[in-house]
């Protein structure tokens, strides 16, 4: 009896083909991974609108700011500047924003990793599709608050040149990949710690301060905003959104995009390794 | 892809966990924010051996014996600690793409089908990742839903489907992509016993047809016997036993059931005459005999007793496990002359 000689060794995740091959196989499953990931989203829709609900602190901030800016303008700041911002903001976030955390660490902790592992592709490629999957939904939820932002405020918005509305979609996208990337370093804690939702809690803590979520950054004490500036918080939501809302002009955008897809390629870097060490340490328990 | 004969070649397996451990109470709680004490547990200790091509081989052991930990490591979930392992060819924690089209692993407690959809949509998914082409998965998700009897079941959201349902529908998820090495972890977990049955009888079918490996754990002696003519046996992590199934049963309990349906009351003593009586109800009564007097016992009650019907069979392989792990038998020496 012959036994087949043994495949080379690779202690690595999933370091058995090339990353272009399996962005090749990845993109051929892709179409079909997104439509069952719409269909997921459909399926979820009560959870996903009280979700939508929760996010409403954009809103709340926006009718105290509102009310103060009625006495006079505060710094760059006048009433529609605020409607714009926070009506701005609230969209960015719920289209970049993804909880992969919960996912991941729930998965890890409860052992269901293992279905995602046991398939030819790599675990990270499905689950960007299922987050990217509910773009559709989120986009139609978005719109008619994007549209009363345009009635409201549609003078305080830049994006009517279309070099700014260019670099404004392109940081959209480097902003879902931030956040994925930081969400999967998050994550992968999981592999490490009993969970990560405890790291995750003190990450979103920060980034409602450092990322303009709460207040616009040029509005916090200037040594607060110049830390957020030099975060990554910076690129996940205060660069695309003072972009679009005219408080960065294309100069000072393009240099924020140099820095967001610098930060984006840090991250994959730093999540792919987390990922890859804590795959490792994986038990499987309960699965 | 052609396959080499053993598919499966395990050697000098260890597995060794460090477990967080803590006494119960407050204080000890409050410690362990400072002190974190840990032990190694060993889960697999220096297992070997081999599986070919086709074969059913059931994987057998007490609880925490090392059963699961061991299907975790050959399906690519677990990296082990020391030792080697094959599966086609590949070493399987490296997870290639090419060894996780080859392999299946199914778990009786665990789902990969999508809750809230109907079957048919974890499937497609499947077929996409797989990359299985459409009219290879459709000839298959046609035959598989046939053997078990499926129907349309897979159009219906998965929550909506019975336990039984739903693991039928799981098997067809798993096997969409032809594994040519099928990993069972009580894949009949829960399952009546019609069930059951079914579930046995499309495994060896899937096996025979495509000559596909199985390796099967489960508490369910039944699965075993109905499947699996060689065992593996480990406890503690380590092999006690590997080779023919009838060969184990006739070592540790050589003793033959004779079972005796009566046609009238007959008392206990009687049957005590004849053998060891293992049960004694009314209307039947199981005696346990030796090989060699088997013969004279048949003869006996045939000729005494008001005998409707009779049957001799092996002790159940519950009992036969019993034995073993009560390492009255064959002990805890591997019996590699039994190797298959």
């Amino acid at each position: 009896m012959s036994v087949a000689p043994l495949a080379p060794r690779r202690d690595v995740d999933g370091g058995a083909e090339t990353f272009w091959r399996a962005l090749r196989r990845a993109g051929r499953a892709y179409p079909t991974l997104l439509r069952v990931g719409l269909s997921e989203v459909v399926a979820y829709r009560a959870e996903f609108i009280v979700w939508i609900l929760t996010t409403n602190m954009p809103f709340v901030m926006l009718g105290i700011w509102h009310a103060v800016a009625a006495e006079g303008t505060v710094g760059r700041f006048g009433r529609a500047d605020f409607v714009a911002y926070y009506l701005g903001g609230w969209t960015i976030r719920l289209v970049t924003s993804t909880w992969l955390v919960w996912e991941l660490s729930m998965e890890i902790r409860g052992g269901t990793l293992s279905t995602r592992l046991l398939r030819p592709l790599h675990p990270l490629f499905t689950l960007a599709a299922q987050h990217m999957a509910a773009l559709p939904m989120r986009i139609l939820v978005v719109t008619p608050v994007v549209a009363a932002m345009f009635l409201l405020a549609g003078d305080k918005l830049a994006v009517r040149d279309p070099r700014v509305l260019a670099v404004f979609l392109v940081s959209l996208v480097g902003a879902w990949f931030l956040i994925f990337f930081t969400m999967v370093f998050l994550g992968s804690m999981a592999f490490f710690v009993e969970s990560a939702i405890g790291i995750f809690e003190m990450w979103l803590g920060l980034h409602a301060i450092l990322s303009g979520y709460l207040v616009p950054l040029e509005l916090l004490p200037r040594w607060v905003a110049r830390i957020a500036r030099l975060s990554p918080f910076d690129s996940m939501l205060a660069f695309p959104l003072e972009t679009l809302t005219g408080k960065r002009d294309l100069h000072a955008a393009l240099a924020s995009l140099g820095v967001q897809w610098l930060y984006l390629a840090v991250m994959a870097v730093a999540g792919l390794t987390v990922w890859r060490r804590g795959v490792r340490r994986y038990v499987a328990f309960g699965g | 892809m052609s396959y080499p004969s053993e598919v499966v070649e395990v050697s000098e397996l260890c597995k060794t966990y460090r477990v967080h451990r803590r006494p119960p109470g407050v204080w000890a709680a409050l410690r362990s924010v400072m002190v974190r004490k840990t032990e190694a547990v060993q889960a697999v200790a220096g297992l070997s051996f081999r599986i070919a091509a086709g074969e059913r081989v059931g994987f057998l052991g007490p609880n925490g014996a090392g059963k699961t930990t061991t299907l975790k490591i050959l399906s690519g979930l677990l990296h082990p600690t020391s030792g080697t392992v094959q599966v086609g060819g590949f070493v399987p924690f490296a997870r290639d793409p090419g060894f996780l089209k080859q392999i299946t692993l199914v778990m009786g407690q665990k789902q990969q089908l999508l809750w809230d959809l109907p079957p048919s949509e974890t499937y497609a998914m499947n077929r996409a990742i797989y990359e299985v082409p459409k009219a290879q998965a459709d000839d298959t998700i046609r035959e598989l839903t046939a053997l078990l009897d499926v129907g349309d079941l897979i159009q219906k959201p998965t929550r909506q489907l019975s336990l039984g349902e739903r693991m039928k529908c799981e098997l067809i998820a798993a096997l969409l992509h032809r594994p040519r090495v099928l990993f069972l972890d009580e894949p009949t977990i829960g399952l009546d016993v019609s069930m059951q049955a079914k579930m046995r009888e499309f495994i060896r079918t899937y096996n025979e047809k495509y000559g596909a490996a199985v390796i099967l754990t489960s508490h369910y002696m039944d699965d075993v016997t109905a499947l699996c003519p060689r065992v593996i046996v480990i406890d503690h992590g380590k092999l006690i036993y590997d080779g023919d199934l009838k060969a184990l049963v006739r070592r540790v309990r050589p003793d033959k059931r004779l079972t005796l349906r009566l046609s009238g009351p007959v008392d206990r003593a009687v049957l005590e005459k004849l053998g060891t009586v293992v049960t004694h109800d009314q209307g039947q009564s199981v005696l346990s005999v030796a090989p060699a007097l088997l013969n004279a016992t048949v003869q006996g009650a045939l000729s005494t007793l008001p005998v409707a019907d009779l049957s001799v069979e092996d002790p159940p392989l519950e009992e036969v496990m019993r034995e073993l792990f009560r390492g009255t038998a064959v002990g805890r020496q591997p019996a590699a002359g039994d190797a298959a």
